[in-house]
C-alpha cells in the first residue's frame, strides 16, 4: 500500500525464466519434474526478503493434465467431458468465507451468463508447512473451477474465448463489489489448454506446496517456469509468474504509455472474432498491475482477437526493423504495417509464451536478456535464462543455441516440430500482401511534394514573442546556437546548483517543473549512438488502424514522419493535409491562446473547452488536431502548450478516441531537447517549434536553412538520448509514455492534467501556473523595462549572473569557502555556511524550506556530542576520475580523506598502484608517483595514504583489475550519476595522457567511451550477480551501488539491498560532472531529499534498512546539509563540488574543454601547474562541516549521529514562506515515518549474508595453496554447474592481494573443469590461473579478465558442430584488461565489449561484438552478428569472412576494414609504427589461432592453419581509425624525442 | 565565449599611451583606447566563467563575459548595448575606474587579468565615434517631476534612468558646470571634459534639464568645497515643486590636517587646487593663480586625489613632488591574495610614473613658513604594529615645501544640506538610507532620496553610478507604485 513516498507502483522485477517441452507433444510427468528442476537451478536469479524464506514468487504452467483431473473429479463423482471440451480455472480466493462465496458466485454467474456450464469445484491440495510467515498470512484459498462448454461452442478455440470472457467479466464484477478481501481474488489461469500453479513461493517450494505436482498422473508436454526477483518485499501471490500466457524476464519500460494506448484505443477497436463480447473485457488492464501482467493482458487480447500467439508477440515486440538494411523486404513490410497498429512494448525482455499448443520465446530488439536453449535427440527442448539449468548428458544434445535480439523461437507441439525464426516470420510475413498495402497506404510527409509556400509570418515582433515564451539570452547562447552550428546537443559541466523552478523568483516555463526519469538497475539505458540500429524516431500522425482488424482488406491511410520535429514546410503540409491526401486526412487547428484580459481564472474553462473541441473534432472526422499557440500577441496569452496537449491527450484517451486522431503541437515554447521530450512524452506525435526556428533564421541569416537542419538533427539526437535513458528505443512507444516526474506541481493539477505522473511534494496549482504564464506575457509586452525593450532576459540558469537565476554557489560563497579552508578560519567558514544555509531570501533547495523542531528538543551540552573526528569518518568525496580531474586534484582529495578516516573515490578510470603503499617519511607526491606525472608537488607526511578507499566500478570498467578490486575498502558500482543519469561518458582523446592511458589500459590520445549501461546489468538479478562478483574479488570490501534520486528509487534501493549490496548511495540530481548534455544536467533526476526519504521509508518498511548503509550526496555543502541528510535517513555523506572548490575550483564549468584555469579539471600540464589545493585545506573544511553538524546535534539533543538517522519528526516545514509559488509545497510525505515495530532497524547496524561460503572457489583456494604460498604449479580437477557462479574470482583476488597485477607465472594454477559453468566464469581472473573448461559457460565469462587464461571447448561427447553451437553467453570478456580466452564455439551478444587488452579467439559472435573496445586482439573464426565494432576505438579484430559479407555486419563509424596481408606485404605497405603491438598482423593472428587450436582442439583453427595462405586472404582486419591516428602520433612523438 | 584557449595564447595588453615625458607637456588624455583588433584579442582572453566573479566584483555588475565575447567577435554594436544595459556612463568608468572587476577576474588568481577596463573603454569610444549612442527619450511621459541635487555620476545616472522612465527631471549643480567630481575633481588628462559634454547632450535630448550654479540649501558649504553658486534654492521650494528629490551631492567635506603651520599660505586642500586647472583647460578666464610651477610640492595623502595632485603639479612644472602616506607601503604583490575581493597592494598610477617621491608611514608634524608662506614640512616616521602607529624615535626629518596639498580623503557630505532637508544621518554623517527592500534609498524625509557618496561616503565613480541607477528605480517605484527599471 502506498504510504509516505513509498508507492508499490514503482516496483520492478527481473528473474529467471525457463521452459521444457517435448517437441512431439508427448506428455509425461517427467516434464513437470524437469520444470521444477529448472526452477531450482535458477534459484540464484530470484530474491528473498528480510525473511530468508520470503520469496518474490515462483510458478509453473503446464498443459491441462486431463488424465489426472479426470480421475480426481471422478472420485468426486464428476465425469469430465473429453479433453478440449472443458476448461479449468485456477482461482485464488479470499480466506474470508463470505467474500469467497461472493467471488465464487460471480464466477458461476459469469459462466451462466456466457452460456457455459459449471461442472464443479475442486479444492487444490497444498502443504503450507514450509511457507514463510508473511506468505502464509497472505495465502489464499486455492480452488479450481471446472467449466463445460455450452451450446454453440464447438471448438476449443471458441471455448477458450468464452473462458476468457468469463474470467474478465467475473473479475470486473468482483472488483465492482469492492470487498475488503476482494484483492485476494485472482485467477492465475482459466483455460481449456493450460493450468498454472504459482504463488509466493521459493523455487523449490513450488513442487512441495502444490501436492498435485507430485502426482505422477499430472502430465504435460510442456512446463513453463519462472522465478521472480522483485525490488519490493511485499510480494503477493498474484504477482508471481507465469501469467496466463507468458513468463517474462526483464522490464517493459514503456508500460505506462502502452497501457494508456490500450485505453486510448477502446473506442476505436472492433473485433470480428470477439464481436460484442469485446465490450466485456474493459478495462483490459487495471491500474497498478505489474508490467508483465499488463503485457500478458494485452497479448491475451490479441490472441483472443484472432491473431496467432506468435503473430501477436511479433506485434508487441517487433524486431528493430526500421534501420535494418539486411532484413527481408516482406518481413519489413509486415513490421511496418503493424507498427501503426501497436507501438512496441519496449524494454529488456525475454518472454516465454505458450497457449498450450505452441510454446516459444522471444527476445527484445536489443537482446538485453539471456535465453539459452538446447535440443536433445529425444525431442526435448529446454530453454532458460541460463544454460545448464536442466543438466542433460552431452551426448543427448544435438543443438545448443540462444535467442538472438528480436528473434523468436517456437515449438509447435501439435505439428511436432521446431519452427525457427526465419520460417515463422516468413510465413507470417507472406500471409498478406503487406508490402503492397504499405506502398498504397503510407504517406511519407517528407516526400509529399508541395509548392513550398512561405511560412506564416507573424505581425508581432520576434523579440516580443520570444519574451512571451520566456526565452532568455542563454537559450540562444547555450542551446539554439550550438545546436544550429554543430547539429549536436550542447554540453556543459559541473552540476545544477540553481533554484528549483518552484522556488525560483524568475518566471519559469511549465517544462521546468518536470524531471526526466531514467533507467537504473532494473533495466538498462541504451546507447543511441553506438547502437543506433535499434532506435527509431519514426512517428505516425493520425488515426491508428483497428488493433483487432484481422480481416482488414482496405486498411486506412497513414501519415509517417521520419522524426517528430516539423520544420516550416512540413507544418504547412500538415496544415493543408487535405490537399495532399485526396481529402482522406483533415486537420483542425485548436488555438490555445486566450485574451489576457480574462486573467488567470480563465485557464480551466479554456482547457475544458479545448478538450471538448478536440473531442468534437475527432468525432467530426478530423484526423489531425493541431494544438497551436501561434496566435499569441499583446492581447492573447498562451496556455502552456504542454498543459494544453496533455489535457487534450488525456481527455481523448479517456474517451477512447485518441487513436482516431493525431496530435501535432505548434508552439513557440519548445526550444530545447527537454521540451520536445516532454511534448512527446505527454502525447504529441509531432512538434513544430516555429519560434525556435524563426529565432534560428534571425540568428543565422543566410545560413538559416542549414541552421534549421542542424537544429532538427540535434533535437532528434537529444530525443533519442532521453528515450535511451529510459531504455526506450522508438518514438512510437515513447509517445505518451510519461517518463517524467513533477517537482512542484500540485497533486490536483497533476491528477487532472498529467494523470499518472508522480508529484511527491505537491506545489503550484493551475491558477498559479496561469499566473506565471501571464507574468511572462506582461514582461514581454509591457513597454517600460528598458532592458527587455531591446534584449532578452539574461537568464542565469547555465552560468551565474547578477540578477539572473539564483545559484547556491555564488562568488561570495566560493570566495569565503576558499578563504576559510586555506586560513583555517572558523569565522569565515561560518560566513560561508550562513550564505548557503540562509535561504530565507534566496530559496534554492527543498531543504531550504525545512526547519528543525528545536522546540521539541532538549538540548545537550556540546561536549557530550560525539567528536567531529568521528563524524568526519562518515564523509566521502565523490567519484571524480583521474581524467576528469588532474592527478594533483585527485590525490589531494585522497590524502585528505585518508587523514580524517573518511573515504575518497577513484571515480571511473582505475588507480595507480604506486598509490597503494603507506607513505614513508620524506616522501612527496612527486617522489612517489614520479616527476613526469606530477606538475605541482604535494608534501606528504609519514603514514599518509594516497589510496582511494572507494574503488569505483563504472560501465567503462577502465582499469578495473583484480588488483584494483583487491585494494579497495569499498567497491562502488556506479549505476547513475546525478548530472547525467542513464548516460555514459566520454573522455576525449586529448585528455587521455600517457599516464591516464596507462591507468586505463588504453592508448594515449584515443578517446574512451563509457557505455550508458553496465553491460552486465540489464536487470535486477544482474546486479545481484555483479555484487556477488565483486564480493568474490574482495570479500573484505563493502559493495556499494550508486543510484540517482528519482521517483521509485526507494524500491530500487530495496532491490539492491536484497541483491546483497552493503551500501547504497542516493545522489541528488544536482551532482556534478566533467561533461554532460545540458538537458541531463538540468532536467534529469530529482533532489536528494526526495530520493533519500523514499529510500529510507521503503527500506524500513521492508525491514531491509539495517543491513545496508545509506549514503547521500549531491551539493552537500554544510553541517546543516549533513544533519538534514541524517534525519532523512543517511548514515554517510558524500561531498564532491565543495572539496573541489576548496582545492581551487571556481565553477568555471569548462571541465569538458580541458581548460580549467586553476588546474583542477584539466590534464594540460601548463594549467595543472596552477593548482593550489592542499590536503590540509580539505581537512579543515571537513572538520568545519562536522563541527557545524555537532552544534546542531547539541541543539537537537542528539549525542550520536546514529540517533539522528531517520528521525524525520525533527523536521518541519518552515513557517511563513512568503514565496508565491513555494507556498503550495507539502513535505508531509518526505517527513513520513513508516509504521513498523520499534525493533526494526532505522540505520545501518547489520551485515549482509553474501553466501560466499558456498563458492566453489573455497575449494580452489584450498587446493591452490601451494601455488599461492610458494608459487608451485598445481592442477585441480572439478565438475561445475550453472549454480557455481563467479568461479576463479576469489582465487584471483587472493593472488592479486599477494602478487599484485603481475600475478603468478602463467599456468601456475591449472583448473580443469567439466560442465556448464555459472555466470561470470573466470571474472577478473588473475595471471597464472588457467581455467580449462569442457562444457559451456553462461553470461559474463571472463569479465574483467586480469591476466588469466580461459579456454572452453565442448565435450567430446557433444555431437553438434562447434561452429554452429553456442559455447559462451552474452557479454563475455566485458572490460577485460589482459589475459587470453579461447572459445571453441559461438559466443552470444556483445563479445569482448569494452575489452582493453585481452586476446581472444572465438568461432562466431552475436550482435555488437567488440563494442567499445579500446585494446587487445580478437580473432573471430566464424560469422558475426550485426553492429560489430561499434564504438571501437582501439585494439584489432581479425574476422574470418568466409561468406564475404562481413562489411554489412560491421558498424563502420569508427573503424576501417582492411585485408589481412602477409607479413612481407605489410612490411612494404604499412609503416612499422602503425603495427599492432609492433608485430605483423599475420604473426599475431597466426599465433592466436595456433594457441586456440592447441588449447581447445578446434577443428576450425586447424582447418584455417592447414590452408593458411588461402584463408589468410579471407580475413578482414578491423582497424579503429582512432587507434591508427594515435599510433601515428605516438610514433611521431618518439621520433621527435629521439631527434 | 571568447576563444576557448585564448587565455593561454594571448597576453594582457596595456592601452597605448604617450610616454611620461611627452604627456607631461599637456593636459589632454594621453591614453588611447585599444584598436579593434587588440580589443578583440583581449576579449579572446575571457574565459566566460561559469561564475563570472568580475560581474560581482563590478559595482554596476557589468555583464563582462558577454561584452568580452562580443568584442572578440567584433560585434561592437551589441557590445555597447550590453555595456549600456548596466552602465549609463562607460566612458567615465572606462577611463577612471580602478577596475575592481579585474581584481575579481578568475585569471587574476594566477595570471594577468583580462583587460576588462580597456575593453570597456574601446567599446564606448567606438560607440560614440560610430554614432551609436543616441538619445532614448521615453515613449510616454508620466507627468511626475523629480529634482536631483548634485550632478556627479550618481546624480547623472539617476537622472538618465528617471528620464527614460518618463519622468521630468531637473538636475541642480552648485558649480558653474555640470558633472560634479567628474568635471572638477578629475584632471583633464585622465578624463577630458568633452566626454562629459557629449553625454550631457544626450541627456538633454532625453529631456533632462540641467541647472548649474544653483546652491540648494541655505548655508553654503564651507572651506575646501568648490562652490560657484550664483543662486540659491531653499529645500522647501524644491520639495514643493517636485514629486521627489534625490540628494546626490557627494561627500565633499575634506579631511583637514590640524597641525602647526596649517594656516600658512601655500597649504591647500586638493579640491582648492585641482578644479582650477580644469577651468583653465576649459578656457575660463579669471581663474585664481595657484600654480605648482617651480615649487617643491608635497602632497599629503596617497590616494587617487593625491595622485591627481601629483600629475597636475608635474604638468605645472613643479621643482619636485613628494607624496606622503600615513599608512605603511602595501605589499607589492603580483597576484591578488584576497581574490576575488579588493586587495590592499601597492598601486602606481600614471601620475606616479610621471615623477614623484613616494614615502610611506610618514606622519606630518608641522609646517614651517617664512613670511606667512610655507617653506618646510616636518615629519616623523611611523612604525605600524597590529594596525597601530607608533612614532619612531629619532626619525624626525624635514623637507622643503612651497606648496602643500592636502589629499587625505573626504569625511562626509556637507552637513548643512542634509540637516536642512531634515534627513537623518548615519554615524559617519552620511544620509541614512538602505539599499535594499521597500525603502531602498529613501531617507527619513518624505519623498527625499539619497544616492552616491552622499549616502555611502566617499567612493568610486562606479559605485556612484550604481547607486544612481538603483535609486532611480526606487524613485520610480515610489512615484508609480511599480518599476520596470533594472536594479
Amino acid at each position: 500500500m502506498a504510504q509516505g513516498l513509498y508507492d508499490p507502483a514503482y516496483e520492478h522485477d527481473g528473474c529467471g525464466v525457463g521452459f521444457v517441452a517435448h517437441i512431439k507433444g508427448k506428455k509425461s510427468h517427467a516434464i513437470v519434474d524437469q520444470g521444477l528442476t529448472i526452477l531450482k537451478n535458477l534459484n540464484h536469479r530470484g530474491a528473498v526478503g528480510w525473511d530468508p524464506k520470503l520469496s518474490d514468487g515462483a510458478g509453473l504452467l503446464i498443459q491441462m493434465p486431463d488424465r489426472f483431473l479426470r480421475e480426481e473429479m471422478a472420485k468426486r463423482g464428476l465425469a469430465l467431458p473429453p479433453a478440449g471440451q472443458y476448461g479449468v480455472g485456477m482461482v485464488f480466493l479470499p480466506r474470508d468465507p463470505a467474500s469467497r462465496f461472493a467471488c465464487e458466485y460471480e464466477i458461476e454467474r459469469a459462466i451462466k451468463d456466457e452460456g457455459q456450464v459449471l461442472l464443479g469445484w475442486r479444492d487444490v491440495p497444498v502443504d503450507n508447512s514450509d511457507l514463510a510467515e508473511p506468505a502464509r498470512q497472505l495465502e489464499p484459498v486455492i480452488r479450481q473451477v471446472f467449466i463445460g462448454r455450452g451450446a454453440g461452442v464447438t471448438v476449443t478455440d471458441a471455448l477458450e474465448r468464452k473462458l476468457y470472457i468469463i474470467r474478465k467479466s467475473s473479475g470486473h464484477a468482483i472488483q465492482a463489489l469492492k470487498l475488503e478481501h476482494g484483492k485476494e481474488f485472482y485467477v492465475p489461469s482459466m483455460s481449456a489448454r493450460t493450468l498454472c500453479y504459482k504463488g509466493m513461493l521459493l523455487a523449490h517450494q513450488v513442487g512441495e506446496y502444490y501436492l498435485d505436482l507430485k502426482d505422477p498422473r499430472v502430465e504435460s508436454a510442456l512446463a513453463l517456469v519462472h522465478q521472480r526477483f522483485s525490488t519490493n518485499t511485499f510480494p503477493s501471490w498474484d504477482l508471481a509468474h507465469p501469467f496466463r500466457m507468458i513468463c517474462h524476464n526483464g522490464e517493459i519500460n514503456t508500460v505506462r504509455g502502452n497501457v494508456n494506448w490500450i485505453r486510448a484505443r477502446q473506442g476505436a477497436i472492433s473485433s470480428p472474432v470477439l464481436a460484442d463480447d469485446l465490450g466485456k473485457i474493459w478495462p483490459l488492464i487495471y491500474p497498478g498491475q505489474s508490467d508483465s501482467a499488463s503485457f500478458d493482458n494485452a497479448l491475451e487480447l490479441l490472441v483472443m482477437g484472432g491473431y496467432s500467439i506468435a503473430h501477436a508477440v511479433m506485434m508487441m515486440i517487433p524486431e528493430a526493423w526500421e534501420n535494418h538494411a539486411l532484413m527481408d523486404p516482406a518481413r519489413r513490410a509486415f513490421y511496418e504495417y503493424h507498427a501503426a497498429m501497436m507501438e512496441p512494448w519496449d524494454g529488456p525482455a525475454s518472454i516465454a509464451f505458450t497457449d498450450g499448443r505452441q510454446i516459444g520465446a522471444t527476445l527484445d530488439r536489443n537482446g538485453l536478456r539471456p535465453s539459452r536453449y538446447i535440443v536433445t535427440d529425444d525431442d526435448l527442448v529446454i530453454m532458460g535464462s541460463e544454460c545448464g539449468c536442466l543438466p542433460i548428458p552431452e551426448e543427448k544434445i544435438v543443438k545448443k543455441w540462444r535467442l538472438q535480439p528480436g528473434k523468436m523461437f517456437l515449438v509447435d507441439l501439435e505439428k511436432g516440430r521446431i519452427v525457427d525464426d526465419q520460417e515463422l516470420k516468413e510465413s507470417l510475413a507472406g500471409a498478406r500482401p503487406y508490402a503492397e498495402w504499405i506502398e498504397r497506404i503510407r504517406v511519407k510527409l517528407d516526400e509529399v511534394e508541395t509548392e513550398k509556400t512561405a511560412p506564416l509570418k507573424s505581425a508581432v515582433p520576434l523579440l516580443d514573442r520570444q519574451q512571451a515564451f520566456a526565452y532568455t539570452q542563454e537559450d540562444l547562447k547555450f542551446q539554439l546556437l550550438p545546436m544550429a552550428q554543430a547539429g549536436e546537443e550542447p554540453t556543459g559541466s559541473m552540476g545544477n546548483d540553481a533554484a528549483l523552478a518552484i522556488l525560483s523568483k524568475k518566471d519559469k516555463t511549465l517544462y521546468h517543473y518536470f524531471k526526466q526519469l531514467f533507467a537504473q538497475v532494473t533495466n538498462p539505458a541504451i546507447d543511441p549512438i553506438r547502437e543506433e540500429l535499434v532506435t527509431s524516431l519514426v512517428s505516425f500522425i493520425g488515426p491508428k488502424p483497428n488493433l483487432l482488424g484481422i480481416d482488414e482488406v482496405n486498411p486506412p491511410l497513414r501519415l509517417e514522419v521520419s522524426q517528430p520535429v516539423l520544420d516550416f514546410f512540413e507544418m504547412e503540409k500538415i496544415r493543408h493535409i487535405e490537399r495532399y491526401t485526396g481529402g482522406k486526412f483533415r486537420s483542425l487547428e485548436l488555438d490555445i491562446t486566450y485574451p489576457v484580459a480574462w486573467g488567470k481564472e480563465a485557464i480551466e474553462a479554456r482547457l475544458a473547452s479545448l478538450c471538448a473541441q478536440a473531442e468534437d473534432a475527432v468525432r467530426g472526422g478530423y484526423s489531425i488536431v493541431v494544438i497551436s499557440d501561434r496566435a499569441v500577441d499583446a492581447e492573447r496569452v498562451a496556455i502552456p502548450a504542454l498543459l494544453a496537449l496533455s489535457a487534450i491527450h488525456q481527455h481523448l484517451v479517456a474517451k477512447g478516441l485518441r487513436t482516431s486522431t493525431g496530435l501535432v503541437v505548434e508552439t513557440g515554447s519548445a526550444r530545447e531537447v527537454h521540451h520536445f521530450a516532454l511534448l512527446g512524452g505527454y502525447g504529441a506525435e509531432a512538434v513544430h517549434p516555429y519560434l525556435a526556428l524563426e529565432t534560428l533564421l534571425a540568428m543565422s541569416g543566410e545560413g538559416g536553412s542549414n541552421a534549421i537542419k542542424n537544429y532538427v538533427k540535434a533535437v532528434g539526437k537529444g530525443l533519442k538520448k532521453v528515450m535511451s535513458k529510459m531504455g526506450i528505443s522508438t518514438y512510437m512507444s515513447y509517445t505518451g509514455a510519461q517518463c517524467f516526474e513533477a517537482v512542484g506541481l500540485s497533486r490536483t493539477l497533476v491528477d487532472r492534467y498529467f494523470n499518472g505522473t508522480a508529484s511527491k511534494v505537491s506545489g503550484i496549482g493551475i491558477l498559479e501556473l496561469a499566473e506565471e504564464a501571464i507574468r511572462v506575457h506582461h514582461a514581454a509586452f509591457g513597454d517600460k523595462d528598458p532592458v527587455l525593450a531591446g534584449a532578452l532576459d539574461a537568464g542565469g540558469d547555465y552560468a551565474w549572473r547578477v540578477r539572473g537565476e539564483e545559484h547556491a554557489w555564488t562568488p561570495d560563497a566560493i570566495a569565503k569557502l576558499q578563504h576559510a579552508a586555506r586560513k583555517n578560519s572558523t569565522q569565515t567558514y561560518k560566513e560561508y555556511a550562513a550564505l548557503i544555509n540562509d535561504q530565507s531570501r534566496r530559496l534554492l533547495t527543498l531543504r531550504g524550506l525545512f526547519e528543525f523542531r528545536f522546540d521539541q528538543c532538549k538540548p545537550v551540552p556540546i561536549d557530550e556530542v560525539e567528536p567531529a573526528a568521528e563524524i568526519v569518518k562518515r564523509f566521502s568525496t565523490g567519484a571524480m576520475s583521474l581524467g576528469s580531474i588532474s592527478t594533483e586534484a585527485h590525490t589531494v582529495l585522497a590524502i585528505a580523506m585518508n587523514r580524517v578516516g573518511g573515504r575518497s573515490n577513484t571515480g571511473e578510470g582505475g588507480e595507480d598502484p604506486r598509490r597503494y603503499a603507506p607513505v614513508k617519511a620524506g616522501e612527496s607526491l612527486m617522489s612517489r608517483l614520479g616527476k613526469e606525472r606530477v606538475e605541482v608537488d604535494i608534501p606528504l607526511r609519514e603514514g599518509d595514504s594516497l589510496k582511494s578507499k572507494i574503488k569505483q566500478v563504472a560501465s567503462g570498467r577502465f582499469g578495473v583489475t583484480a588488483e584494483y578490486l583487491a585494494s579497495a575498502e569499498m567497491l562502488q558500482i556506479k549505476i547513475a550519476q546525478g548530472a547525467k543519469p542513464g548516460e555514459g561518458g566520454q573522455l576525449p582523446g586529448r585528455k587521455v595522457s600517457e599516464y591516464i592511458a596507462e591507468l586505463r589500459y588504453s592508448t594515449p590520445g584515443v578517446e574512451l567511451i563509457s557505455p550508458p549501461p553496465h553491460h552486465d546489468i540489464y536487470s535486477i538479478e544482474d546486479i545481484a550477480q555483479l555484487i556477488h562478483d565483486l564480493k568474490n574479488a574482495n570479500p573484505q570490501a563493502m559493495v556499494s551501488v550508486k543510484l540517482v534520486s528519482e521517483v521509485g528509487v526507494g524500491t530500487v534501493a530495496a532491490g539492491v539491498s536484497k541483491a546483497k549490496s552493503d551500501h547504497v548511495t542516493i545522489s541528488g540530481h544536482d551532482g556534478g560532472t566533467g561533461a554532460s548534455p545540458w538537458s541531463s544536467i538540468m532536467h534529469a533526476g530529482t533532489p536528494w531529499e526526495l530520493g533519500l526519504a523514499e529510500t529510507q521509508q521503503t527500506l524500513v518498511l521492508n525491514r531491509l534498512r539495517g543491513r545496508i548503509a545509506v549514503q547521500v550526496d549531491g551539493q552537500m555543502k554544510t553541517g546543516r546539509d549533513v544533519v538534514i541528510g541524517a534525519i532523512l535517513g543517511a548514515d554517510e555523506f558524500g561531498f564532491a563540488t565543495a572539496p573541489l572548490v576548496v582545492e581551487g575550483c571556481i565553477m568555471m564549468r569548462k571541465c569538458h574543454l580541458n581548460t580549467c584555469p586553476v588546474g583542477v579539471a584539466t590534464q594540460d600540464p601548463v594549467l595543472r601547474r596552477k593548482f593550489q589545493g592542499k590536503p590540509e585545506h580539505v581537512v579543515n573544511y571537513l572538520f568545519f562541516v562536522a563541527e557545524e553538524a555537532r552544534e546542531l546535534m547539541a541543539k537537537l539533543g542528539v549525542r550520536r549521529l546514529d540517533e539522528l538517522i531517520g528521525r524525520s519528526g525533527l523536521l518541519d516545514t518552515r513557517k511563513g514562506i512568503e514565496h508565491w509559488k513555494a507556498k503550495g509545497l507539502d513535505f508531509s510525505r518526505i517527513f513520513h515515518q513508516p509504521q513498523v515495530p520499534a525493533e526494526v532497524a532505522r540505520h545501518h547496524c547489520e551485515t549482509q549474508d553474501h553466501g560466499l561460503d558456498k563458492a566453489l572457489d573455497n575449494r580452489l583456494l584450498e587446493l591452490a595453496r601451494p601455488a599461492l604460498e610458494r608459487r608451485e604449479k598445481v592442477t585441480i580437477e572439478t565438475p561445475i554447474r550453472n549454480i557455481n557462479r563467479t568461479v576463479g574470482t576469489m582465487l584471483s583476488g587472493e593472488i592479486a592481494k599477494r602478487y599484485g597485477h603481475a600475478g603468478l607465472p602463467d599456468e601456475t594454477v591449472h583448473v580443469r573443469l567439466a560442465g556448464s559453468a555459472g555466470q561470470s566464469f573466470g571474472a577478473f581472473l588473475a595471471r597464472g590461473v588457467w581455467l580449462d573448461l569442457i562444457g559451456d559457460t553462461n553470461d559474463y565469462c571472463g569479465k574483467g579478465l586480469s591476466g588469466g587464461r580461459i579456454a572452453v571447448q565442448p565435450s567430446s561427447k557433444f555431437r553438434g558442430e562447434p561452429m554452429e553451437n553456442i559455447i559462451t553467453g552474452n557479454v563475455a570478456l566485458y572490460g577485460a584488461i589482459e589475459g587470453e580466452a579461447y572459445f571453441r564455439g559461438v559466443a552470444g551478444e556483445r563479445f569482448a565489449v569494452r575489452n582493453s587488452g585481452a586476446e581472444a579467439v572465438v568461432e562466431g559472435v552475436g550482435d555488437h561484438g567488440c563494442e567499445y573496445m579500446t585494446g587487445g586482439t580478437v580473432v573471430v573464426l566464424g560469422a558475426t552478428g550485426r553492429n560489430f565494432a561499434a564504438g571501437m576505438s582501439g585494439g584489432i579484430a581479425y574476422v574470418l569472412d568466409e561468406r564475404g559479407d562481413f562489411a554489412k555486419y560491421c558498424n563502420p563509424a569508427m573503424v576501417t576494414l582492411e585485408p589481412l596481408v602477409a607479413e612481407s606485404e605489410q612490411e612494404a605497405k604499412l609503416e612499422r609504427a602503425l603495427w599492432h603491438k609492433g608485430q605483423s598482423d599475420e604473426a599475431i593472428a597466426r599465433r592466436l589461432i595456433e594457441r586456440h587450436a592447441r588449447l581447445t582442439g578446434s577443428a576450425q583453427a586447424k582447418r584455417v592453419l592447414e590452408r593458411w595462405s588461402e584463408f589468410r586472404a579471407r580475413f578482414v582486419k578491423v582497424f579503429p581509425i582512432e587507434y591508427r591516428r594515435a599510433l601515428g602520433e605516438l610514433a611521431a612523438k618518439h621520433k621527435r624525442l629521439a631527434a | 565565449m571568447g576563444k576557448i584557449t585564448g587565455f593561454l595564447e594571448y597576453e594582457r595588453l596595456e592601452e597605448p599611451h604617450e610616454d611620461s615625458h611627452a604627456r607631461k607637456q599637456h593636459y589632454r588624455e594621453f591614453t588611447l583606447h585599444l584598436s579593434d583588433a587588440d580589443a578583440g584579442v583581449q576579449g579572446a582572453r575571457c574565459m566566460d566563467c561559469g561564475i563570472p566573479f568580475c560581474m560581482q566584483g563590478c559595482p554596476v555588475n557589468n555583464v563582462i563575459p558577454d561584452f568580452n565575447d562580443l568584442v572578440y567577435r567584433q560585434d561592437w554594436q551589441r557590445a555597447i548595448e550590453t555595456l549600456h544595459s548596466t552602465n549609463n556612463f562607460p566612458e567615465f568608468t572606462g577611463r577612471v575606474c580602478p577596475a575592481p572587476c579585474e581584481e575579481a577576474c578568475v585569471l587574476r588568481i594566477n595570471e594577468d587579468p583580462v583587460g576588462i577596463k580597456s575593453i570597456e573603454h574601446a567599446i564606448i569610444d567606438k560607440a560614440w565615434e560610430a554614432g551609436w549612442v543616441k538619445p532614448q527619450p521615453a515613449a510616454h511621459k508620466t507627468g511626475k517631476k523629480v529634482a536631483i541635487v548634485g550632478s556627479g555620476p550618481a546624480g547623472l545616472a539617476c537622472a538618465q534612468q528617471l528620464a527614460r522612465a518618463g519622468h521630468s527631471v531637473t538636475v541642480f549643480e552648485k558649480n558653474d558646470r555640470i558633472g560634479g567630481l567628474l568635471r572638477y575633481g578629475i584632471p583633464d588628462f585622465k578624463l577630458e571634459k568633452r566626454v562629459i559634454d557629449r553625454r550631457l547632450e544626450q541627456m538633454r535630448a532625453e529631456g533632462v534639464e540641467f541647472r548649474a550654479g544653483v546652491w540648494v540649501g541655505k548655508a553654503h558649504p564651507g572651506k575646501g568645497v568648490p562652490d560657484d553658486a550664483t543662486q540659491t534654492l531653499a529645500p522647501e521650494t524644491l520639495l514643493a515643486e517636485y514629486d521627489a528629490v534625490v540628494l546626490s551631492g557627494g561627500a565633499e567635506v575634506p579631511r583637514d590636517l590640524p597641525i602647526p603651520g596649517r594656516e600658512l599660505d601655500g597649504v591647500h586642500f586638493a579640491m582648492e587646487f585641482l578644479p582650477l586647472q580644469n577651468k583653465r583647460v576649459a578656457g575660463d578666464s579669471g581663474v585664481p593663480e595657484l600654480w605648482a610651477k617651480g615649487k617643491h610640492v608635497v602632497v599629503i595623502g596617497g590616494g587617487d586625489t593625491g595622485s591627481d595632485c601629483v600629475g597636475t603639479s608635474n604638468r605645472h612644472g613643479a621643482a619636485s613632488v613628494t607624496n606622503f602616506e600615513l599608512f605603511p607601503m602595501p605589499p607589492d604583490v603580483e597576484r591578488n591574495p584576497v581574490w576575488p575581493y579588493w586587495p590592499t597592494r601597492l598601486r602606481t598610477s600614471s601620475s606616479h610614473e610621471e615623477g614623484v617621491e613616494r614615502d610611506w608611514s610618514v606622519s606630518t608634524k608641522a609646517l614651517v613658513g617664512e613670511g606667512g608662506k610655507v617653506k618646510k614640512l616636518k615629519a616623523v616616521r611611523l612604525d605600524w604594529k597590529d594596525g597601530k602607529p607608533a612614532e619612531v624615535a629619532g626619525s624626525e626629518f624635514e623637507i622643503p615645501a612651497d606648496l602643500v596639498l592636502l589629499a587625505m580623503g573626504f569625511i562626509s557630505p556637507v552637513q548643512s544640506l542634509l540637516e536642512e532637508f531634515g534627513v537623518r544621518k548615519d554615524s559617519r554623517g552620511n544620509a541614512q538610507a538602505d539599499t535594499e527592500g521597500a525603502r531602498a534609498y529613501a531617507t527619513s524625509a518624505k519623498k527625499v532620496f539619497a544616492a552616491g557618496d552622499m549616502r555611502r561616503g566617499q567612493s568610486l565613480v562606479v559605485w556612484a553610478i550604481r547607486e544612481g541607477r538603483q535609486c532611480a528605480r526606487a524613485v520610480d517605484e515610489f512615484l508609480m507604485g511599480f518599476s520596470e527599471l533594472p536594479r
